[in-house]
C-alpha cells in the first residue's frame, strides 16, 4: 500500500460480526429445519423458502426504493426473521399467506420503526400473531402432510389444544420422551424439542447468547405450572407437559433471546424471562387461546426499555 | 498460584506475542537525533542549548516546564543543528533539538558496568531527586513523571507499590524481553520506588501468557534480599494492565471515579520504568535509551526485532534497520494494536514511551463498514469500566453533553474494548473520546460559575 | 330500542360539557401571562432552529427580541432584511440593516493540488479526525473533508464535491446562518459580504506554513509571498504568517491581486465573464 492507514485506536476488532451472529442463528436452526422437513416433506420446504425469499426481497426492496440507504439493507438478519416466521407457521399454510406475513414481519414491524435494530417487536412473533387473528381458520389447521420418513399420519388439534378443550386429563397419559423427541402436529418449531434445544446448546457454546432469558423462561414455567399442578392435576397440565408442548422451546430459545427485542444485563433478561414464563401460564391456563408464547413474547418486548432503564452493568468505583 | 484479576468486563484479543523470542539487539547510532521536548504528560520541556552547542550523551538538554514535567537529556554526542518546530507522529508541529551525531561520548558519572548493585544506598529525597534529574517517566504508556508520582500528596499514603509487567497490549513484547533478560534490575528497581514510599509492599504482575517471565521474576525475587516484594500472576485478559484494573486484580478495591490511584493507596509503576529507575538511581543513567518492538501479523518472525534504541532515533531509521516496510502492512502503529497512536508522519521521531513498531495487514485493521446497532450489549460487557457506550454513542450523536455526563462518560479509559467487541463496527471509542473534551469543558464551566 | 340511544348520546354529551368544563377551568386557573407579540414575532421567523442568531431557536430568539429595547443584537441571519423588517413593524422598532453574508469555503486544495499521503480510516468526522492527526496530505491546515460541515448545514446549502473532494456552497440556498463557520474544526469557513451581484474576492486558503512548506503540501496554497499586497491600491490585503487576507469591507474588487497571485489561491467569485479572458471560478 502506498498510502497507510491512520484511524484511532483500537486497530484490531474482534471476529464476531453482525452477519457472524445471524449466521450461527441460522446454523443453529439447522437441526430443528432438517427434522421438519423430513417429517413433513416438500409442504414444509415451500413456507420455509417462500418466507426466507420474502422477507430477503422485502427488506431488500424497502431498503433500496423506500429509505434509497441499500447499505442498511442486513440480509442475514431478514434471513433469520424468515425462517423463524416459517416455523411459527402450520405446514398447511398458503403461499399467499405466507408472503402477507413476512410482508408484515419486515415491512411493518422492522423496516417502519427504522429497520435492523429499531423494532419494538420481533418481527417473526409480531407476523405470526397478526396472521393467527387475520386467518384464524388457515393458522390453526394442523393437518399432517406426507414427509420424506412416513408416519402414521395423525392429525387434529395439537396436544395443547387437546388440553385446552378437554382438560388436562386428555394429555395425561402422554409419553413425554415421544414429546422431546418428536412431536408430529403443529408448526414446524413444535416438532423436535430436542432439535431445538440442540441449536440452543449450539448458541451458547458460540458465545452468541447468554442462558439467563431462556433459562428463566423455562424455570417460571415449571414452577408456576408445578403448583397449579399440584394443587389440582384434573384441571390443569403438569410442568413437564407444559415445557416440552408448543412453541415455548421455539420462543425461549429463539425467540425471546431476539437481541434487538430483550434486555441488555443479565438481570433484565432474567426478569424479561419471568415475566414471559408467567404470561404464557397465564394464557394457557385462563386464556381463550390454547397457546400463549407468541402474546408473552410481544407483551414483553413492549418492557424491554424500562427494564434496560432499570437494570445497570455495575459501574467501576461506583456502587 | 491462583490468577487475579478485574471483576468487570474486559475482552480476549488474541496475544500475538510474535516477538517474544528475539532478544533484545542494540540498534545502530542513527546520523542525526530529534529530541522532542513534548514526550511526556504536563508541560513541554524547555530547552537549554542552543544551536552549534556541542552536546554529550547523557547531558541535559532541556528542563522541566511546569510541575508536572520532566529533564531531558541528549541521547548521542554531537552539535545542534537547530530547535523548533518539527511535525510529530500525528503531523503536527512539536518543538525538537536537532542534534547531528558525531562519535559516542558520555558525560561522566555514569556506570557503565553489568555489575548488578543490590545495596540502595541514596535516600528517600536523594532518590526521587535523582528519579527526576534523570527525566525518569512512565513507560507505560501515559509517560507521567515518575517522581511525581513517587511523592504521594500530603495526607496520602502508598499501601501498596504494584510493578505493571502484564503487557495486556497484543503483539508487544519489550516489557516481556526486559523482565527476562533484565529481571535482577527491575526488582532492585522496584525496592527502590518502595524505599521512596516509605517501604510498602510490592506485587510485581505478570500475566499468565508470560510463564517464563513470571519464573525468572520470580528467581529473581529469590535470590535479592528485598522484603515485602511478590510476583502475582495474572489472567490473561484486556485491559489487565490498566492501571485501575490492575489495582482492583491485584489490591481487590477500585479507585473512585475522578479519583488517582493514590487514593485507594496504590502506586502502579511500569516494568520499564523500575528498570529506568534502577538505571538511574544505581548507575547515575538518565533515561535516554528504551526497548520497542518491531513486529506485525505481515512481518515474517525472522525479520522482528526487540531494539534498545537511543530516545530521539527518527522512527524511519528504525524501520530501514529492521528492513523496511513489509509487504502487506496497511498501517503502521506506534504502541499496542489497542491503544497505540497510528503514525501519520514515518519521518517522526521516538519519545520516551515509545514502545513499538506495529504492522498491521490491511485484513487485520481496516474498519469495517458501520452497520445498524442491534442492541447485543456486547460493548457494554467488554466495557472494564462498566459503562454503556451504546448508550455513550447515542448521546453523543444527539449532543446531549449532560446526559454524558450522567452516564459516566469521564470514567472513561479509552481502552478501546466497545470498539473491538461491537459487531455491527460501530466507531464507538471513536465517538465517546472527543465527547469527553466537551463534557470537561461543561464541568470546567460550572466550576467557573461556583 | 330508542331509551338506549337517547340514554347513550345524553350520557356522552354530559361527558363532555363535564370534562369541557374542567378544562376550561384548568386552563384558566394555569394560564401563562404571555406577550401576544412572542407569537406574532415567531410567526414570521423562518422557523429552521438553526441558532445562527446566536439563540437556542425561534422562539428564543422572538422572546429575547420582544423584551430587548432595539433590534442592534438580535438578528436573524436566515430571514435577513424582509424578515427584520416584519419583526421591526411587529415591534415598532427600528429595523437593523445588515450587510448580506454567505458562507465562503477557504481551501482550494483539491485532489490533485494537495496529493494524499495517508487514508483516514476512523469515524467519519472532521472533529474527530482533527483530534487524532493533522490530515491525509502533508497541509495540516486545510480541509478535512469529511463532511462536517455539510451535517451542520440546514438548509441543504454545502455539499461535498467528489471531484475535488472540498465542501461547495450554493449561494442560493446559504443563509449565512454560521453553523457550518462553528462545524469546522479547521475554521477554514468564514462568512464574508456576498458583494455586488454576488461578486467577490477572497483567499482561499488558510495555510501559515512558510511558502516552501506550504508549496510543497498543495500547489494552490498561499505561501504568503506578499505580491497581492503590493499590487493592492486599497490596502485591502494584510500578509501574517505567511498568509495573506483580504478584508472585505476595503476590497474594491479590482481584481489585480488575482492575476498576480502566483499560486491561484486568490478566487474571484461571479464576476461576468469577459470576451478572451478567463476567470478564476470556484
Amino acid at each position: 500500500m502506498d498510502k497507510m492507514l491512520v484511524s484511532p485506536s483500537p486497530h484490531i476488532h474482534a471476529k464476531v460480526s453482525t452477519d457472524s451472529l445471524m449466521r450461527d442463528v441460522i446454523i443453529a436452526l439447522c437441526p430443528a429445519i432438517i427434522v421438519s422437513v423430513l417429517f413433513l416433506g416438500w409442504a414444509e420446504l415451500l413456507v420455509l423458502a417462500v418466507s426466507a425469499v420474502s422477507c430477503v426481497a422485502i427488506e431488500w426492496a424497502i431498503c433500496k426504493w423506500v429509505m434509497h440507504k441499500p447499505e442498511l439493507c442486513s440480509c442475514s438478519s431478514a434471513l433469520v426473521t424468515g425462517l423463524l416466521l416459517a416455523m411459527n407457521l402450520p405446514v398447511t399454510t398458503p403461499w399467499w399467506i405466507v408472503l402477507i406475513g413476512a410482508v408484515f414481519a419486515i415491512g411493518v414491524v422492522k423496516m417502519s420503526f427504522g429497520g435492523l435494530g429499531q423494532n419494538i417487536f420481533n418481527p417473526a412473533i409480531a407476523a405470526r400473531v397478526f396472521l393467527l387473528v387475520s386467518f384464524p381458520a388457515q393458522m390453526t389447521d394442523w393437518t399432517v402432510t406426507k414427509g420424506f420418513i412416513s408416519l402414521d399420519a395423525v392429525s387434529g388439534p395439537t396436544l395443547l389444544g387437546l388440553a385446552s378443550e378437554q382438560g388436562a386429563g386428555a394429555v395425561a397419559g402422554l409419553d413425554h420422551l415421544q414429546t422431546l423427541l418428536l412431536n408430529i402436529g403443529g408448526s414446524a418449531g413444535e416438532i423436535s424439542a430436542l432439535a431445538l434445544l440442540a441449536g440452543f446448546v449450539y448458541l451458547l457454546c458460540r458465545r452468541v447468547i447468554k442462558p439467563w432469558i431462556t433459562l428463566s423462561i423455562f424455570a417460571t414455567v415449571a414452577a408456576v405450572s408445578g403448583i397449579f399442578w399440584a394443587v389440582n392435576p384434573e384441571v390443569y397440565t403438569g410442568p413437564l407437559f407444559n415445557l416440552l408442548s408448543g412453541g415455548l422451546i421455539l420462543g425461549a430459545c429463539f425467540m425471546a433471546t431476539d437481541y434487538v427485542t430483550s434486555p441488555m444485563t443479565s438481570w433484565g433478561g432474567v426478569i424479561y424471562g419471568f415475566g414471559i414464563g408467567l404470561l404464557v401460564m397465564m394464557i394457557r391456563y385462563f386464556g381463550s387461546y390454547p397457546e400463549g408464547v407468541s402474546f408473552a413474547i410481544l407483551i414483553m418486548n413492549m418492557t424491554v426499555p424500562l427494564i434496560d432503564r432499570a437494570f445497570h452493568h455495575r459501574q467501576y468505583g461506583r456502587k | 498460584m491462583s490468577k487475579l484479576t478485574f471483576s468487570i468486563g474486559g475482552v480476549h484479543p488474541d496475544d500475538s506475542k510474535l516477538s517474544k523470542d528475539c532478544a533484545i539487539e542494540v540498534l545502530p547510532l542513527p546520523q542525526t537525533v530529534y529530541v522532542s521536548m513534548n514526550q511526556h504528560l504536563g508541560a513541554p520541556a524547555k530547552p537549554l542549548v542552543t544551536v552549534g552547542d556541542k552536546v554529550l550523551a547523557g547531558q541535559v538538554i532541556a528542563e522541566p516546564g511546569g510541575f508536572i514535567s520532566a529533564y531531558v537529556h541528549s541521547p548521542v554526542s554531537g552539535t545542534v543543528k537547530s530547535i523548533g518546530p518539527r511535525k510529530d507522529l500525528a503531523g503536527n508541529p512539536a518543538v525538537h533539538v536537532e542534534i547531528a551525531v558525531e562519535g559516542d561520548e558520555w558525560v561522566e558519572g555514569i556506570d557503565f558496568s553489568n555489575d548488578i548493585d543490590v545495596n540502595i544506598k541514596l535516600d528517600r529525597e536523594q532518590i526521587i531527586e535523582r528519579v527526576k534529574m534523570c527525566g525518569v517517566v512512565g513507560l507505560g504508556g501515559a509517560t507521567f513523571p515518575t517522581h511525581v508520582k513517587l511523592c504521594p500528596p500530603p495526607g496520602k499514603t502508598a499501601e501498596c507499590l504494584i510493578i505493571n509487567g502484564a503487557e495486556c497490549e497484543p503483539y508487544l513484547t519489550s516489557d516481556y524481553r526486559i523482565m527476562l533478560e533484565k529481571s535482577k534490575e527491575i526488582v532492585i528497581g522496584a525496592a527502590i520506588m518502595q524505599k521512596a514510599l516509605g517501604g510498602c509492599p510490592c506485587v510485581i504482575g505478570i500475566e499468565d501468557n508470560k510463564p517464563e517471565a513470571i519464573a525468572a521474576m520470580s528467581d529473581a525475587v529469590a535470590s535479592l534480599p528485598y522484603e515485602g516484594i511478590r510476583v502475582a500472576v495474572l489472567a490473561k485478559r484486556y485491559p489487565q494492565g490498566g492501571e485501575k484494573q490492575l489495582i482492583n486484580a491485584v489490591m481487590g478495591r477500585e479507585v473512585p471515579p475522578g479519583a488517582l490511584p493514590i487514593d485507594a493507596g496504590a502506586v502502579v509503576q511500569n516494568a520499564g520504568t523500575a528498570l529506568a529507575v534502577y538505571e538511574a538511581v544505581q548507575k547515575n543513567k538518565p533515561l535516554v535509551t528504551n526497548v520497542l518492538t518491531v513486529t506485525g501479523n505481515c512481518l515474517p518472525v525472522s525479520a522482528q526485532h526487540n531494539y534498545l534504541f537511543r530516545i530521539g532515533t527518527p522512527i524511519s531509521f528504525i524501520i530501514e534497520q529492521a528492513g523496511g516496510i513489509p509487504e502487506g502492512a496497511a498501517k503502521v502503529i506506534s504502541g499496542g494494536p489497542m491503544m497505540g497512536k497510528a503514525i501519520a508522519n514515518l519521518d517522526a521521531t521516538t519519545v520516551k514511551g515509545s514502545s513499538s513498531v506495529l504492522y498491521l495487514s490491511e485484513e487485520s485493521t481496516r474498519r469495517w463498514k458501520e452497520s445498524s446497532c442491534i442492541r447485543c450489549g456486547r460493548c457494554a460487557e467488554a466495557c472494564p469500566m462498566g459503562l454503556e457506550p451504546f448508550l455513550l454513542n447515542r448521546l453523543v450523536k444527539a449532543g446531549d453533553l449532560e446526559g454524558l455526563e450522567a452516564a459516566a462518560v469521564m470514567d472513561c479509559i479509552e481502552c478501546g474494548c466497545c470498539l473491538y467487541s461491537c459487531p455491527a463496527g460501530i466507531p464507538l471509542l471513536d465517538r465517546i473520546r472527543p465527547a469527553k473534551g466537551q463534557v470537561i469543558g461543561i464541568l470546567k464551566a460550572r466550576n467557573a460559575k461556583k | 330500542m330508542t331509551s338506549t340511544v337517547i340514554w347513550t348520546i345524553a350520557i356522552l354529551a354530559g361527558l363532555g360539557l363535564v370534562l369541557a368544563l374542567v378544562l376550561f377551568l384548568v386552563a384558566r386557573r394555569f394560564r401563562v401571562e404571555e406577550d401576544p407579540r412572542i407569537d406574532e414575532v415567531e410567526k414570521v421567523m423562518p422557523g429552521a432552529n438553526c441558532g445562527g442568531c446566536g439563540f437556542a431557536g425561534c422562539r428564543a430568539f422572538a422572546e429575547a427580541a420582544v423584551k430587548a429595547p432595539n433590534l442592534d443584537n438580535n438578528y436573524c441571519p436566515v430571514g435577513g432584511e424582509a424578515v427584520m423588517a416584519q419583526v421591526a413593524r411587529i415591534l415598532g422598532y427600528e429595523a437593523v440593516k445588515k450587510t448580506p453574508q454567505v458562507a465562503v469555503v477557504r481551501c482550494n486544495g483539491t485532489c490533485e493540488a494537495r496529493p494524499r499521503v495517508n487514508e483516514y480510516d476512523g469515524a467519519s468526522s472532521c472533529k474527530i479526525k482533527a483530534a487524532l492527526y493533522a490530515g491525509d496530505t502533508l497541509c495540516p491546515f486545510g480541509c478535512l473533508g469529511c463532511g462536517d460541515c455539510v451535517e451542520a448545514c440546514q438548509f441543504g446549502a454545502l455539499s461535498m464535491d467528489p471531484a475535488t473532494g472540498l465542501p461547495v456552497v450554493d449561494e442560493e440556498k446559504c443563509t449565512a446562518c454560521g453553523s457550518c463557520v462553528k462545524a469546522c474544526p479547521k475554521h477554514i469557513i468564514e462568512l464574508r459580504n456576498k458583494g455586488p451581484r454576488s461578486m467577490r474576492v477572497f483567499v482561499s486558503c488558510v495555510n501559515k506554513d512558510k511558502g516552501v512548506v506550504a508549496r510543497k503540501a498543495c500547489a494552490n496554497a498561499c505561501i504568503g509571498c506578499g505580491k497581492c499586497q503590493k499590487v493592492c491600491a486599497h490596502e485591502a490585503i494584510t500578509v501574517e504568517d505567511n498568509l495573506a487576507y483580504i478584508d472585505f469591507a476595503k476590497c474594491k474588487l479590482c481584481k489585480k491581486c488575482v492575476a498576480e497571485c502566483p499560486t491561484g489561491a486568490i478566487h474571484a467569485v461571479n464576476f461576468p465573464v469577459l470576451p478572451k479572458k478567463e476567470v478564476t471560478n470556484e
